[in-house]
């Protein structure tokens, strides 16, 4: 089972009820398994004319209250902005999975961290955020489908998953049904979701609102929503940052790389460390910034030529040096890479 | 051997050649050969006997466009570590049943490291490190006489195996029914056959 | 005192903001009373599009959605494919389904959506301030097309329905109009028929296109309006039913 297919089985343990979705490699065994499963199941499965209409219908099977999802690649991930849009600003849950590829433009089907800005920043028109979380290994990546309809549902707002091409194709060993690494919450009763208007009152789900103020009032709303999810849901590893005099930032498969790097140069006496965020909004600001007291030095890895990087800099708001090092275009830094980027930083303070 | 960090580890007595690490072995292995030959199967069975074998282990196909222009690849490690990267730029170990993918990969395989490839197919000598071993497996020949052409993949591996003495042939062709789809049960007692003929031609020829 | 005529509870006691001489609260009554007929409303989920009827849901009393711009057919699909046992319906202009959403409408019918559609084809975006639909008849003067629409170019008026009707999925398609009493009772007529066939389960999209006057945007009075629609306007988009 590749990380695609066990995705897909762990959204269906998560309860999704109807998954929407439109082929785009390198994710297309999410959709061909979904195409067996779903009906298996006697749940919902269609595949789409495009990105576009995949999004909205997820949309509608939102408003009536399911759990629904779909899932493509970086250049499907742009048409879906606009549903993306209208499902924070009609405070829709909806959980979607980007198996990120090359760009910009048609790109190549390589695995590639690009479009770290589009998911952090809300990607759509408005002022919006999305969840998104950065999972490294197929493990986790099965984690986080749970977690990300619980969110979902909780702060009623779009989750991302931002996983790549690596993470999608490659196989490793995966517990499905295992002990939750996060306990699954109790969705809270959805009372907002279009179910007819039997024996109550009419709901309804929009997201214009052309009364002076009004859409000002949302807007706080939502703000204050992101805020307490900044506050409580931020998800972050460390790896001996406290003893560390580099740090090295790094998510996804990037991390891995990042991690067998730091490996090889802590056998070397190299005081180093790490930082892995798993979510990527709502960003680890706050344990950035703690191990930035400490005058470390921070190397910040990526597949892009450099993103996330603009986080940890706000983090560190200055007081550190932050360092760079990634490659782009479908392009994964190497085990080799990183240590010799790590072994150059220390040569100048060190001998 | 790959670099700065393995000079401490080898006192163990791991596989020869197999990069290691303080704390175990870090095995980077490339299939490749062209569509047909049963390469992304052989990636996999190895990777299922590894993972039944208690190691970490990633597996990570060549995907796309590439699939379909003559060439398949596949890639496994299998390690005591929590594996870093699931792609293999230089392998230890390359098993490759065609000349373009001997040609493409050999030069990477890392000094000391271990070449199979098929005989039956490939002419040339292929260009690698002087410490890296090689072994010719007629595997076509071998794999025709047992009755199928296509289990030369399982030929291949069971050289690989016994070569590089991680896994049995036997624990593999236990795993065999694990990644092959269930329409093709009836060739299990072929595949497990080609994969002890394949160790016992390694044992023979080394 | 006998009552000979009443508010349908389903449709809201409030004015609406549409224009004098404007179809669609027309059209609006029609879908409520169609709905407190066939006693669905506890079941039933409307979708306003993007477009002069975006404020649907303030006039008909049923659980509704707003979507965007097109997309109503796919958020029908996603709403009906969960919930095979609600009665979903769009309510679409013609820039919203037959511009910017045609690839929704028409795969919707393609897959045989068991949704119903209406679609209030006025020959003009109104909502925006009166510029060039794919309905636009030829020489129809708009704000985008000052010189009358012209077929090089432009392109001939977009027929929705006749394209609609070739499709195996749509099972019933109907032109009606609004701009006199007789065409009102068919097309009530038409949008039950549309809506029952949901209800039985009919396999299949239902769609009643309804032709309607917008003199605002056609820079007439609401009488004007009136006698463009059944001069002109049914010309090139002639009454009566395609499909089923």
């Amino acid at each position: 089972m590749c990380g695609n297919e066990a995705l897909a089985e762990a959204a269906i343990i998560a309860g999704v009820d109807a998954y929407f979705g439109y082929p785009i490699t390198p994710q297309n065994e999410i959709t061909a398994y979904m195409s067996r499963r779903m009906p298996e199941e006697g749940r919902v499965f269609v595949q789409c004319e495009s990105e576009l209409a995949a999004i909205n219908m997820v949309f509608g099977a939102s408003a009536t209250g399911k759990r629904s999802m779909t899932t493509s690649s970086s250049p499907g991930i742009s048409l879906m902005q606009e549903g993306l849009s209208y499902l924070a600003g009609a405070e829709l849950p909806a959980v979607v999975v980007n198996v990120m590829r090359g760009g910009p433009g048609l790109g190549n089907i390589a695995p590639a961290q690009g479009d770290y800005f589009q998911a952090t920043r809300g990607g759509g028109h408005g002022d919006y955020r999305t969840i998104t979380l950065g999972p490294s290994s197929v493990q986790e990546l099965v984690d986080c489908m749970g977690l990300a309809f619980d969110l979902a549902d909780e702060y009623r707002m779009p989750v991302i998953i931002l996983a790549d091409g690596i993470l999608g194709q490659m196989m490793e060993p995966v517990v499905l049904n295992g002990e939750k690494r996060w306990p699954k919450r109790e969705p809270p009763a959805k009372d907002w979701a279009l179910t007819g208007a039997s024996g109550r009152k009419q709901n309804i789900v929009r997201s214009l609102w052309l009364k002076e103020g009004v859409l000002e009032e949302l807007n706080n709303k939502l703000h204050r929503r992101y805020k307490q999810i900044e506050k409580n849901e931020v998800i972050c590893e460390q790896y001996e940052v406290d003893y560390a005099e580099i740090v090295v930032v790094a998510y996804g498969v990037a991390a891995r790389i990042v991690r067998g790097a730091v490996t090889r140069a802590r056998e070397q006496g190299i005081k180093v460390g790490w930082i892995r965020p798993i979510t990527l909004w709502p960003f680890p600001t706050e344990q950035i910034s703690k191990a930035a007291e400490e005058l470390k030095v921070f190397l910040v890895v990526e597949m892009s030529l450099g993103q996330m990087v603009e986080d940890v800099k706000l983090a560190v708001a200055g007081k550190a040096p932050v360092l760079f090092f990634g490659r782009a275009g479908g392009a994964v830094p190497t085990v080799e890479q990183v240590l010799e980027t790590i072994r150059q930083l220390t040569i100048p303070e060190k001998r | 051997m790959g670099g700065q960090r393995n000079d401490e580890g080898l006192s163990s007595g791991p596989p020869e050649g197999v990069r290691m690490k303080a704390n175990g072995f870090y095995e980077e292995v490339i299939v490749a050969g062209f569509g047909g030959q049963g390469i992304i199967l052989a990636g996999r069975l190895l990777a299922q006997t590894a993972m039944k074998a208690g190691k970490e282990v990633t597996y990570m196909p060549a995907y796309g466009p590439e699939m379909r222009g003559g060439t398949a690849n596949s890639m496994v490690v299998i390690a005591d570590e929590p594996i870093a990267s699931p792609l293999v730029s230089k392998p230890n170990s390359l098993i490759g049943m065609n000349e373009a993918s001997v040609n493409k990969f050999a030069p990477r395989v890392k000094g000391g490291g271990l070449v199979i490839m098929n005989s039956s197919l490939i002419d040339s000598e292929p260009e690698v490190e002087e410490t890296t071993d090689v072994l010719a497996v007629p595997a076509d020949e071998i794999a025709v006489e047992l009755g199928s052409q296509k289990c030369a993949n399982m030929v291949a591996m069971g050289a690989y195996l016994q070569k590089r003495g991680l896994f049995g042939a036997d624990s593999a062709a236990a795993c065999l029914a694990d990644v092959l789809a269930a329409r093709y049960h009836k060739t299990l007692p072929m595949n497990s056959e080609a994969l002890r003929r394949g160790a016992e031609f390694a044992k023979t020829h080394s | 005192m006998e009552t000979v005529f009443e508010r349908t509870p389903t449709f809201k006691d409030c004015p609406t903001h549409y224009c004098p001489g404007c179809g669609h609260g027309i059209a609006h009554r029609l879908v409520a009373e169609t709905v407190d007929e066939l006693g669905t409303r506890g079941r039933t989920i409307g979708i306003a599009p993007v477009g002069c009827a975006v404020l649907a849901y303030d006039y008909l009393d049923v659980d509704m959605v707003e979507v965007a711009h097109g997309r109503a057919p796919a958020v029908a699909t996603g709403m009906k494919r969960t919930n095979p046992d609600k009665i979903i319906f769009s309510y679409q202009g013609d820039g919203d389904l037959a511009a910017i959403g045609t690839s929704e409408i028409v795969h919707a019918a393609h897959r045989g959506e068991q949704i119903t559609v209406i679609f209030i084809n006025n020959a003009v975006f109104g909502m925006t301030g009166g510029q060039m639909a794919p309905t636009t008849v030829l020489g129809q003067v708009t704000t985008t097309t000052p010189l009358g629409r012209k077929a090089e170019g432009e392109g001939y008026p977009l027929q929705v329905s006749e394209l609609l009707a070739v499709l195996p999925g749509a099972i019933y398609i109907e032109r009606c109009a609004v701009h006199k009493p007789a065409e009102v009772r068919k097309a009530k007529k038409a949008i039950k028929h549309a809506f029952q066939l949901q209800v039985d389960g009919a396999k299949g999209l239902s769609m009643v296109e309804v032709l309607s006057q917008c003199p605002t945007a056609w820079r007439m009075t609401p009488a004007e309006a009136v006698e463009w629609v059944d001069k002109e306007m049914t010309k090139v988009f002639p009454l009566g039913r395609l499909k089923g």
